[in-house]
């Protein structure tokens, strides 16, 4: 569905991703770990085109869609939640919800994903007309995860959802990702939470100052050496 | 007592007018990230535009406002779309060279002013130009009055479109997260362009209202300008409901330091409050009224 083919990128001089290739099939939840620094979420970057490849190519279901205008890639149905959420602080919940269906199906379609997201979200209903800068941080990721499904996406990018949040929160969040899973929407995440993520996830790749080290699936990276020291701690 | 309710309320009849000004000036700050050094200047326009409308056809001002404003709103659009555009993609300039850019897109508008104008005063007499309104011992001036009730009307239109619209709350996203509002689906090229001819099209609504009030000639832009900068910081930078605020308490000061102090004060009392404000309240109003 997703597939990266030897990406480089650079943010002016300095080359962070070096010939970075993986894939995400249709229906699979895929997670990119990695130290910080590491180059997750300017894979993520590059994907939605904030970010420009020097080399190789990215393409979407058979689509060639690097160097995009990052403004298009939502309409091609690849949304990307941004790390540290990245909502519109001085907007409601509910209008933050509506800016992530401002386009086609996506837009028709608003006021029943409003719905659905607040099935998902029970939390965020009560808190509709409430400013986001205002949110504890743990509603601040739902409205980030609740925008990205507004936009009707087809492969959702998650970064760091976890961020900062408690442990119960964080295991909520990891089943909401699974049940958006479930309901047909492929899932690319980067997590620094290794053990939780790789016990749920299908695949995993690792990356390492900016090149694809490790891939497998997440029982085989649970079990890996190289993983079990360097992002477990035994 | 009276002379006192009177240059209240011609205070804040011209409020409304200076609110109008500053949320253009507040919006276009907001999206570009910049001040228009030629928000007086794109006024100016407008009102030459309308001046060219009864002088030489007769239509009155309010009926040029359907004219003109749209006029203004497509310079708006020429100018950002030519010449700030170019500057804002390019990574390696700096803002300050857009606001540099604003400042020669004033002068350059002056100049053709000057050019087809001359320098001569000009001035629209309609019929109701000096009428007033009585109030018991309060006289209000027609014109002005007007003025206030389209001001309002614009303010309430302009926040129907920023609230309760995709493309105002398109604006607004731009405005507050650039990136985010990108990741959106939110073209931040069309946005930017479409605010800036947001914002001349209102300075420029604002000017033809004054224009039954006022004299015209090619220099009566920069005034404005200045004007709009204060009330920008005086409602707090990119807060419109701080605009509205910045532009009724200017609109206020200003006719008190006229009436009490002595009229050619008028101005300088706009800057004692800039800098009373810049140094005593850096955040301005917004960050007394918390909105
Ligand atoms: N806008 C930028 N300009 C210059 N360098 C950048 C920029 N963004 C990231 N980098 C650099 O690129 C490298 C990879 O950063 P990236 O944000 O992709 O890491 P990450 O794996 O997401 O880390 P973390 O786990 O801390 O979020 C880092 O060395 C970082 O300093
Ligand atoms: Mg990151």
């Amino acid at each position: 569905m997703l597939k990266v083919n030897n990406i480089n990128m650079s943010y002016g001089d300095l080359q962070v991703l070096w010939d970075v290739t993986f894939e995400v099939r249709k229906g699979e939840i895929v997670v990119l770990v990695g130290a910080n620094g590491a180059g997750k979420s300017s894979i993520l970057k590059t994907i939605s085109g904030l970010q420009n490849v020097s080399k190789g190519t990215i393409t979407f279901e058979g689509e060639n869609v690097s160097n995009i205008n990052p403004s298009e890639i939502i309409k091609h149905g690849i949304v990307h939640v941004p790390e540290g959420r990245k909502l519109f602080n001085e907007m409601t919940v509910e209008e933050n919800l509506i800016m992530g269906a401002l386009h086609g199906e996506a837009k028709e379609k608003r006021n029943e994903t409003i719905e659905e997201c607040y099935l998902l979200f029970p939390r965020l209903e009560e808190r509709k007309k409430q400013l986001t800068g205002t949110l504890s941080g743990g509603e601040q990721q739902m409205v980030a995860v609740a925008r990205g499904l507004m936009s009707k996406p087809k492969i959702l990018m998650l970064d760091e959802p976890s961020l900062g949040l408690a442990p119960v929160l964080v295991q909520d969040i990891f089943n909401i990702i699974k049940s958006i899973n479930k309901q047909g929407i492929t899932v690319l995440l980067v997590e620094q939470n290794v053990q939780s993520t790789l016990t749920f996830c299908d695949r995993a790749y690792v990356l390492e100052n900016g090149k694809i080290v490790l891939e497998g699936t997440g029982q085989e990276l649970l079990n890996n050496e190289h993983v079990k020291t360097a992002f477990l701690g035994i | 007592m009276e002379l006192f309710l009177q240059t209240l309320i011609y205070g804040l009849l011209i409020g409304g007018l200076y609110a109008v000004i500053g949320i253009g000036m507040t919006l276009i700050m907001g999206v570009l990230g910049i001040i228009n050094l030629a928000h007086g200047q794109i006024m100016m326009v407008g009102m030459y535009l309308a001046w060219v409308f009864w002088t030489f056809m007769g239509i009155d001002p309010y009926l040029s406002l359907f004219l003109a404003v749209p006029l203004v709103f497509l310079l708006g659009i020429f100018l950002s779309k030519y010449f700030l555009q170019p500057l804002i993609e390019k990574e390696s300039i700096l803002p300050e060279n857009q606001v540099l850019m604003t400042v020669g897109i004033g002068m350059v508008l002056v100049e053709l002013a000057r050019f087809i104008f001359t320098s001569d005063y000009k001035s629209v007499e309609t019929s109701y130009s000096s009428e007033t309104i009585a109030l018991g011992n309060i006289s209000i001036s027609l014109p002005m009055l007007i003025a206030f009730v389209i001001a309002i009307a614009l303010t309430l239109g302009l926040f129907q479109l920023l609230m309760k619209t995709d493309l105002g709350r398109s604006i607004r996203a731009t405005a507050q997260d650039k990136d985010a509002a990108t990741l959106m689906g939110i073209s931040s090229k069309k946005i930017t362009i479409l605010t800036y001819g947001i914002g001349s099209g209102l300075v420029g609504a604002a000017g033809i209202l004054l224009l039954p009030m006022y004299y015209l000639y090619p220099d009566v832009g920069p005034i404005f300008t200045i004007k709009a900068f204060v009330i920008t910081i005086l409602g707090g930078l990119g807060s419109p409901i701080g605009a509205i605020a910045g532009g009724i308490v200017l609109g206020v000061a200003e006719t008190f330091g006229a009436t009490y102090i002595s009229m050619g004060y008028r101005d300088a009392v706009g800057l004692v409050i800039f800098l009373l404000v810049l140094v005593f309240l850096p955040g301005g109003l917004k960050q007394v009224l918390k909105i």
